[in-house]
């Protein structure tokens, strides 16, 4: 089944989607006209690591990525913007070769429809030269947009290869919340989760706490991120976390297993627990439908 | 004469006292030294007893690296040139693991070990 937005719209009222909302629950939603003139949806895109080898656990690594950007270019309707959640490419200890890489995965979502893409690193893209070579292909590691009465904030926390977001970081997310009311909408994009979802396999971040204290008084926070490689819902407080599928291996859910391990391709269901999501914002509203996909379009 | 006669033994007392306790401590601590490098410890799997002090000292062969063990709560940066130090004492027994957390490379996800805490 391919996807349109006709059938975020059917959906969205059958409860087929994760809803998510910093204050409201899923009937108000529901009892909702869904498509207003503010509506729109984004795509999430994350953890494509281009230059991974690795035919046990992804036989198709150079043609997956083509694969959802194909899909993602079948939509009836095009999503506003696509977002890139981090490990754009696979890490390599050569700086000519994350050049290489990142040059490579450029050259490939190119071919996207949609021009308004943003990109945010992992650390597989910036841990080992805090994010220089990153800046020289698609510009800042964090930043801010407005879009249709909602706020976005692009968080970095993967330059540092301590996993901190930093102070100069976190003051200039201050500076950014300040003026704005505390009930707007608000949308944070990160790589790694902001929260200790499992410290133990290095998903957490390390003042993540310190960002989610600021983000704390305003009432209509939604976080979407990547790192783990699949698809996990969680809550501090009222703000609401979601991670995404990757598109190169899907990782063990955590603390399933003694060591984190990217899971072997299965010849039987290829491509499984790869995919991406689209997110449906009802605009100032702050309530967003959530669908997830796998690398044919096929909704999950 | 006697009053200084009197200070200097008391202060080589004093000294001799706080070289035999210090002797006593170090007698109780389990130092475990700890080499780093892209990509692994060495050793990568520690062994200590519960209740006794242990300090870690970590020498870092090439980069900066990391070492957190979220069970026991301790982590450190390991900073080449540099002495780096930990010292806590186990409560619990158990095996915990602990891995780099400074981004190190290629093979960054496979740098960890594991400290076990015997009774």
């Amino acid at each position: 089944m391919k996807i349109d937005r006709r059938d975020f719209l059917r959906f969205a009222g059958f409860g087929c989607v994760v809803f998510a909302s910093g204050l409201g629950g899923m009937g108000n939603l529901t009892n909702r006209a869904w498509a207003a003139e503010d509506d729109f949806f984004f795509v999430q895109l994350s953890d494509t690591h281009w230059g991974f080898t690795g035919p046990a656990v992804n036989p198709d690594s150079t043609g997956t990525l083509r694969k959802a950007v194909e899909t993602v270019n079948s939509l009836k309707i095009q999503p506003d913007f696509i977002m890139f959640t981090g490990d754009l490419t696979h890490v390599t200890d050569d700086d000519k070769d994350r050049r290489t890489r990142l040059a490579g995965f450029r050259d490939i979502i190119k071919e996207l429809k949609v021009k308004n893409i943003r990109f945010m690193p992992g650390e597989h893209d910036a841990g080992l030269d805090e994010g220089q070579a990153f800046k020289e292909f698609f510009g800042e590691t964090h930043y801010a947009f407005d879009h249709k009465g909602i706020h976005f904030m692009a968080l970095d926390n993967v330059s540092d290869p301590g996993s901190s977001i930093g102070q100069t970081q976190l003051e200039w997310l201050s500076a950014d919340l300040k003026p704005r009311d505390k009930g707007s909408p608000i949308v944070v994009f990160t790589h790694r989760p902001l929260f200790d979802l499992y410290p133990d396999w290095d998903w957490y971040t390390r003042d993540g706490a310190k960002a989610i204290e600021l983000l704390m008084p305003y009432s209509n926070v939604t976080v979407f991120y990547g790192h783990i490689h699949q698809e996990h819902h969680d809550n501090t407080g009222h703000i609401a976390h979601h991670s995404a599928k990757g598109l190169m291996f899907p990782l063990p859910t955590p603390g399933s297993v003694p060591v984190k391990n990217p899971i072997p391709w299965d010849a039987n269901q290829p491509y499984k627990g790869l995919g991406f999501r689209s997110v449906e914002a009802k605009g100032k509203e702050a309530r967003y439908a959530i669908s997830e996909f796998n690398v044919k379009g096929e909704k999950l | 004469m006697k009053s200084r006669l009197l200070t200097y033994g008391a202060m080589t007392a004093f000294i001799l006292i706080s070289i035999v306790g210090y002797l006593i401590a170090a007698d109780n601590e389990q130092v475990v030294k700890i080499t780093a490098k892209r990509f692994e410890y060495s050793p990568k799997e520690i062994t200590v007893k519960k209740g006794i002090p242990v300090v870690l000292e970590f020498t870092s062969l090439d980069r900066l690296h990391g070492f957190n063990c979220p069970g026991l709560k301790i982590r450190t940066d390991i900073q080449p040139g540099k002495a780096n130090t930990v010292r806590f004492v186990p409560d619990k027994a158990g095996t915990f693991p602990f891995h780099c957390d400074n981004f190190c490379g290629s093979g960054h996800e496979g740098m960890k070990g594991t400290i076990t805490v015997t009774e």
